[in-house]
């Protein structure tokens, strides 16, 4: 088997409120592989977005052990993780979270900015991402400008430009319809169908059928760990399943099947 | 690359390209906010105003000073009949009387007694006449001087010879002239070897000398009636026992129109004083000795080297009221500054925590906040020091006071704005940087 990327080891998060302590996450061990789709799921403040901050290095757990990329994170100083947030982690969040002042193109720049990659290069691999996520049209528009799928998109563009080890989402299509939800989930399939490790949080159900592991949470533990339907994919015991579930999907637009093909043939910052 | 400080979050290590692009991301947040930057800037602009201002008036009152020393000599103690103005009583019965008032010889002989370490006195005598040069004529003041005149009143010839200690105890009727008089009389010739006709008499020109320079504007208000003063006007410098010949002991002069006359002996002499360091006990002294001779005060006493001190005073006060003017608005700018970053920083928390889940490091963000800090100060700067080289330049054209703006000093100015910038820059930026990027990702 290869390295993992991502080892957690009995991860422990307490909140101190006032005199009391809650424990949101009480013990969570797991171990993710490069080319894993996992979904994480679970009741509404069971912990998902706590453990999502642990993974993405913006929050210490109070206790246990991180290893992603085979360094022990949890017990890195504040520009250590910096570094490690730059160098292998992409975020996408439930609400854009793009920098409003800037433009498309800046905003995909801002994590090469943070990672010191020259102006013009920078430049120019933010103008590959924007034309990969279909927004070649809107380079210039300012998020105010664009709908919420086209934000979204712009995010997924970011999240990419840095190439990281692991792309983290938390929620990515829960402000969306449910046509551009879609669109901004064949994207996900397709990245990692090119083989991006995919890490995201969600209370849709469906997703099931798209990824290839399921982590259920339940008060702050992994309650259960199984396969996705496209477990397959993961596995190459059946490479040709595209898109098992894509019955119980509205069928993605073509726009976004073009953006995928892109991605796919075309691998990310390889 | 290079490092600020040694606090960790202040442990810059940054290409110059990456700098580039901050100051330029910098700029343009500024952009976004016109306005709001403006007034942010206004303390600012006043400060380094006042501080260039301030410098300006400083370097041009001891400019002044020096100017005049240089002048007058800074040995020299100076001392001028003044008409007394208000003791006169009733106008109706001063008409018919011969007023006298001045410098007497009685003064000089006292001065050249009992003060010590004084070498010379120089005295002369002013008096007011007609100069003849066949039909060209001006009206001029006739001087009575010793030979020493020259050195002692630090004027120049500008042609020809002054007249000697002979020519001075022969009596002769020589004379030197000013540039004005040489203008006036002899447009065309060179005047050396003429000869000038006052009432009949005829002196020989011996040389040119230059016109007396501008003596001090508004610090000397001994007198307001002084009628001595002869800026620029016509002059003619003949020996002092010459014009004693001519014009006696005593000076009269008729106003016309009335039967008022003037009985002065010397209309000023000047008193060097061997040791510098003494010029300013011996000035005292002389103002006693004066006091007692004239209960009247129709004499004034002017210490060139008590000018600088009083340029100083005058630089001092300037100091301290622009001083306080500059120091209170860059307290109030600075506070403005950090009270518009403070709202900038929580207005964007959320941009900050995008940017540290995007990777930025603390350092990154205190650079972004102290760079457009420093950058709103730093215009805030520039427009003061224009705005602070008006002030001067304005000043002297109505107040008709000297300034002098020395090249470091807008570059001072600029460089407290930018220090401002910093030193209330620095806690905004910090505050940024200290946020925990989950609960700024979370803020609204
Ligand atoms: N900063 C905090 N201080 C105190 N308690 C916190 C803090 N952040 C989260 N919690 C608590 O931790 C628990 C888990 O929160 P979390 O946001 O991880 O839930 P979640 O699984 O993402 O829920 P949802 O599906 O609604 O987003 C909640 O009970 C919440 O109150
Ligand atoms: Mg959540």
């Amino acid at each position: 088997m290869t390295q993992p990327i991502i080892e957690l080891r009995d991860i422990r998060k307490s909140y101190q409120m006032g005199d009391t302590v809650s424990q949101v996450l009480q013990g969570v061990s797991l171990t993710i592989y490069p080319g894993e789709y996992v979904c994480i799921m679970g009741p509404s403040g069971c912990g998902k977005s706590t453990l999502l901050n642990v993974l993405g290095c913006l929050d210490q757990p109070s206790s246990g052990h991180y290893f992603l990329g085979g360094e022990d994170v949890a017990c890195l100083n504040d520009d250590d993780l910096s570094k490690a947030r730059c160098r292998n982690l992409g975020f996408i969040f439930q609400s854009y979270n793009l920098i409003q002042q800037l433009t498309v193109l800046e905003n995909i720049e801002v994590p090469l900015y943070y990672k010191g990659v020259p102006e013009q290069e920078s430049r120019e691999i933010a103008i590959r991402l924007a034309s990969q996520v279909g927004l070649s049209h809107r380079l210039h528009h300012r998020p105010t400008e664009l709908s919420g799928g086209q934000q979204q998109r712009v995010a997924i563009a970011r999240s990419l430009a840095n190439d990281p080890l692991v792309i983290l989402a938390d929620e990515a299509t829960g402000n969306l319809d449910s046509k551009s939800g879609q669109e901004i989930l064949g994207i996900f399939d397709d990245l990692n169908k090119a083989g991006k490790t995919m890490v995201f949080v969600t209370h849709d159900e469906r997703m099931v059928g798209r990824c290839t592991r399921v982590i259920r949470l339940k008060d702050g533990e992994v309650d259960r760990d199984e396969r996705g339907a496209a477990a397959d994919r993961y596995t190459g015991i059946t490479g040709t399943s595209v898109r098992p579930h894509a019955a119980d999907s509205s069928a993605p637009d073509h726009t976004a099947e073009g953006v995928a093909a892109a991605l796919v043939h075309q691998p990310v910052l390889s | 690359m290079f490092s600020l400080a040694a606090h960790p979050i202040l442990r810059l290590a940054v290409s110059p390209q990456h700098m580039w692009r901050s100051i330029v991301l910098g700029s343009k947040s500024i952009w976004l906010h016109k306005l709001r930057s403006m007034l942010t800037a206004l303390g600012v602009v006043f400060g380094v105003a006042s501080v260039v201002a301030m410098l300006a008036i400083g370097e041009g009152a001891s400019h002044e000073a020096q100017e005049q020393i240089r002048k007058l000599g800074s040995q020299n103690i100076i001392l001028e009949s003044v008409k007394p103005s208000d003791n006169q009583g009733p106008a109706q019965q001063t008409r018919s009387m011969v007023i006298e008032y001045g410098l007497t010889t009685r003064d000089i002989d006292q001065i050249r007694q009992t003060i010590p370490g004084v070498s010379v006195v120089v005295p002369s005598r002013i008096i007011s006449e007609y100069l003849w040069n066949e039909s060209l004529n001006v009206d001029a003041s006739i001087v009575g001087a010793l030979p020493i005149y020259p050195q002692m009143r630090n004027r120049r010839m500008l042609a020809g010879r002054f007249f000697s200690e002979l020519e001075q105890n022969e009596r002769l009727p020589v004379c030197v002239i000013n540039q004005t008089t040489a203008a006036r009389l002899f447009p065309l010739a060179s005047p050396v070897g003429k000869s000038i006709r006052v009432r009949g008499f005829y002196y020989r020109v011996l040389g040119i000398i230059e016109d007396e320079s501008q003596r001090s504007t508004g610090e000397s208000s001994g007198g307001n009636n002084k009628s001595s003063n002869s800026n620029s006007l016509a002059q003619l410098i003949i020996p002092f026992y010459t014009l004693m010949d001519q014009y006696g002991d005593t000076f009269f002069r008729f106003r016309s129109g009335s039967f008022e006359a003037e009985k002065v002996e010397f209309h000023d002499a000047i008193v060097r004083v061997n040791d510098v360091n003494a010029v300013v006990t011996r000035a005292d002294a002389i103002r006693h000795l004066l006091a007692r001779n004239h209960p009247n005060e129709d004499y004034r006493v002017t210490v060139p080297i008590e000018l600088l001190r009083q340029a100083e005073r005058t630089k001092r006060i300037f100091s301290i009221v622009l001083g306080s003017i500059a120091a209170i608005s860059l307290l109030v700018g600075g506070i403005g500054i950090m009270n518009i970053m403070l709202a900038s920083v929580t207005e964007r928390t959320r941009e900050i925590g995008i940017r540290r889940a995007l990777g930025a490091r603390q350092t990154d963000i205190v650079l972004q906040f102290l760079i457009e800090t420093v950058l709103l100060a730093g215009a805030g700067g520039v427009i003061g020091v224009i705005l602070g080289l008006g002030i001067p330049i304005a000043i002297s054209h109505f107040a008709g006071v000297t300034t002098v703006i020395k090249a470091w000093a807008p570059t001072l100015a600029f460089s407290i704005s930018v220090i401002t910038g910093i030193a209330f820059g620095i806690y905004p930026a910090m505050r940024a940087a200290k946020m925990n990027p989950v609960e700024a990702l979370r803020h609204e």
